[in-house]
């Protein structure tokens, strides 16, 4: 705790008035003064803390900006509240990398002015509303006034290099394969990346404005599609936030089951995104065998719990479906079954030297500019970044495990392939935990009561999902109905990492590699 | 090398080894499909897909539908690259505002005849997300749509099925 002491005691020397309140046993939350917001910022980078979400909220005629430090798996949130007839604030991104977009985002929805902002430019605007409006504030409609057409964003001031044989590829937003709008902006020499840009906000699809208003029912059903390869973890985020602000405990057993099912869905993804990183490198005899298991594994789950991707399983207050006896002996067997299948898969493919010659050094992201951009998740994991809520800032039922959190420094294609692989073992073993708890409790004790949580009562969830670290704001305003939800998914953190990633690879390999990171759209786009 | 080997011997051909109803039903349509897109298509259906606001949830199944369970690629059904080389284009989520344009691009590249195929509940109705500021809504909202899916998402086999009712149209 000592770095949270220095830390705490350098703003209180910088004169940085501070009021604090306890908002669960990892998380604090500090008020404090606008215009000491940078100089924070400066505070908490020197003492190596990670910016780990920015959002607003706006109460009557202000503001309240947060932003979210961690370290060592403590949270300080810090709060400062702005006028909202100038709202203006000074920019953490000039500090952290990782805040840029965030604060883009935060200025394209609430009109919030970041001073000194290293890039002025747009980021989830397009052209579906206008310059000098705001879809966040109260007083925008959530119809909007949308022309009939919406015009393609023309204006976007994309990095430009000139020179001899340099060239410029654009792609996207519709892509050639089954994946989500984005566009990429690449600069080339030959074969050879110089440059990439990234501009998304393509499925920017207004999750934040019309989740105002909702019950919790209706709340956790919208978290579940903020990214739907991730929908029990972005509804377990949001849910724990919702409980957090009703002041509720969840029972055992709900916590063991919502356990299992992250645990499933980081299995299913892993198995299926191994498969894909070798699909992208024409290996597909690997590729049909992942798809081969992860069928087998989603198939499991819609007999016993009714949805392949288990969507709307996990409600405020617990879960809607039981785990009995019958089904933990059937997931146990599955699990030894699967740990079959990967000790004769894994092995061929580890042999398989084409392989070998296309993910081993390529897509390099060194540790450095993990840490630059806050890099979570199995990218963090497989370039040092040693972090898992899971094992830093355990959640129920997380606490009494032992969470095994397997890290690599390569950081290439093949350090992010590896770091997945062995998180498959790792959560085949937390699930066997899991279930052999769930034996000692009664059958059927799955959700706590509501308890309707009092006008501005708020929740912050921060579970580990299979791409890193989701963190959901909730508020809620009169009548059990939400007034603020801000889901931040990994990818938030991802995607910049994947622009560095790909320098100096060849441009036949950007597949490859943006599949090693696959980042989500929706979740970045809200 | 071995290794491989072995393990695809060991492995057989899951298309066709599994016997329950789950598979026998996906067996039967699979041979309906196949005649309908021989007898229509020349043996041969090229799907484009487009993501048009989904949440990525449509996007897993769609892949599941070209893994050996399904294999879609069998039934002469298969999955191109670009709109101009597609009889179908299959449009999930609900259409951004932000991709509304793309979305009629897309349409307008694609040759004629074509069809329309909206899947998951927010293509065919909006879903958890409806029209708003940022949201068109529903596909029909933009482009013409032969043939909606609902589901969240629809399971693949739900989707050679909606594809074999498209074809007795």
């Amino acid at each position: 705790m000592s770095w949270k002491l220095t830390f705490l005691q350098q703003i209180v020397d910088a004169d940085i008035f501070v009021k604090s309140t306890e908002m669960s046993p990892h998380i604090e939350l500090y008020q404090i003064d606008d215009t000491h917001w940078q100089q924070l910022a400066q505070i908490a980078n020197a003492n190596q803390l990670r910016w780990a979400a920015g959002f607003a909220v706006q109460s009557g005629e202000q503001f309240h900006v947060h932003a979210c430090f961690e370290r060592k798996g403590t949270y300080l949130l810090f709060r400062t509240t702005i006028n909202g007839s100038k709202p203006q604030l000074p920019s953490q991104a000039t500090v952290y990398a990782a805040a840029n977009r965030s604060e883009r985002h935060t200025h394209d929805l609430f009109g919030i002015e970041f001073l000194q902002h290293p890039d002025s430019r747009g980021w989830t605007r397009h052209q579906a509303w206008r310059r000098h409006e705001y879809p966040l504030r109260h007083d925008f409609p959530v119809t909007g006034a949308p022309a009939e057409i919406t015009p393609p964003d023309t204006s976007y001031h994309f990095v430009e290099a000139h020179g001899i044989g340099v060239y410029e590829i654009p792609v996207g937003p519709v892509h050639a394969g089954i994946i989500e709008p984005g566009h990429f902006r690449f600069q080339a020499v030959g074969e050879l990346i110089l440059n990439l840009e990234e501009r998304l906000g393509y499925v920017h699809k207004g999750i934040e404005k019309i989740a105002e208003g909702r019950t919790p029912e209706g709340l956790a059903k919208l978290a579940g599609r903020v990214s739907g390869d991730t929908t029990v973890a972005h509804t377990w985020a949001a849910c724990m936030a919702m409980e957090q602000a009703a002041g509720i405990h969840i029972p055992r057993r709900a916590t063991l089951i919502r356990g299992i099912f992250a645990e499933r869905e980081r299995i299913a993804n892993h198995l299926g995104d191994i498969g894909a990183i070798c699909n992208d490198v024409a290996f597909t005899f690997a590729f049909m065998q992942m798809m081969r298991l992860k069928e087998l594994w989603c198939r499991t789950n819609y007999e016993l719990f009714g949805h392949r991707f288990l969507m709307d399983k996990i409600v405020a207050g617990g879960v809607n479906v039981d785990i009995n006896d019958v089904a933990g002996k059937f997931i146990l067997i599955e699990i030894n079954e699967l740990r079959v299948e990967l000790a004769q898969l894994i092995p061929a493919m580890d042999l398989s030297s084409s392989l070998e010659d296309r993910i081993y050094t390529a897509g390099y992201l060194s540790p450095q500019t993990a840490e630059l951009f806050g890099t979570l998740g199995f990218i963090g994991r497989a370039s040092g970044q040693d972090f898992d809520v899971r094992r830093d800032a355990p959640y129920a039922p997380y606490e009494n495990v032992k969470v095994k959190v397997p890290i690599e420094t390569q950081g290439d294609i093949a350090s992010r392939f590896w770091v997945r692989y062995k998180e498959i073992n790792a959560s085949l073993k937390l699930i066997e935990q899991f279930i052999a708890q769930l034996e000692l409790l009664p059958e059927g004790d799955l959700l706590a009561s509501w308890v309707i949580p009092d006008n501005g009562r708020f929740g912050l969830g921060i579970v580990e999902g299979w791409r890193g670290e989701i963190m959901t704001y909730v508020e809620f305003g009169r009548n059990n109905a939400v007034s603020r939800f801000y889901p931040r998914d990994p990818s938030q953190f991802n995607w910049e990492p994947l622009e560095k990633a790909v320098l100096n690879n060849i441009v036949p390999d950007f597949p490859v590699c943006n599949k090693s990171f696959n980042c989500s759209y929706s979740g970045s786009d809200l | 090398m071995l290794d491989i080997f072995k393990k695809i011997v060991t492995t057989g051909i899951v298309t066709e080894t599994y016997k329950a109803a789950y598979d026998e039903e996906l067996a039967t349509l699979g041979i309906e499909i196949k005649r309908r897109i021989d007898k229509q298509f020349s043996g041969s259906l090229a799907i484009r897909q487009v993501d048009a606001g989904s949440c990525n949830g449509c996007e897993l199944e769609i892949h599941a539908l070209n893994n050996p369970f399904y294999d879609v690629e069998r039934f002469g059904i298969h999955f191109v690259a670009s709109p101009r080389h597609a009889d179908i284009l299959l449009v999930t989520g609900v259409v951004s505002r932000h991709m509304q344009t793309a979305l009629l691009r897309t349409y307008d590249a694609t040759p004629d005849p074509k069809w329309v195929i909206a899947m998951g509940d927010c293509a065919s109705c909006g879903g958890e997300f409806g029209t708003s500021y940022a949201s068109c809504g529903a596909v029909s909202n933009v482009i013409p749509v032969d043939m909606t899916i609902n589901g969240c998402p629809p399971t693949p086999l739900v989707l050679l099925k909606s594809l074999l009712t498209l074809m007795e149209k």
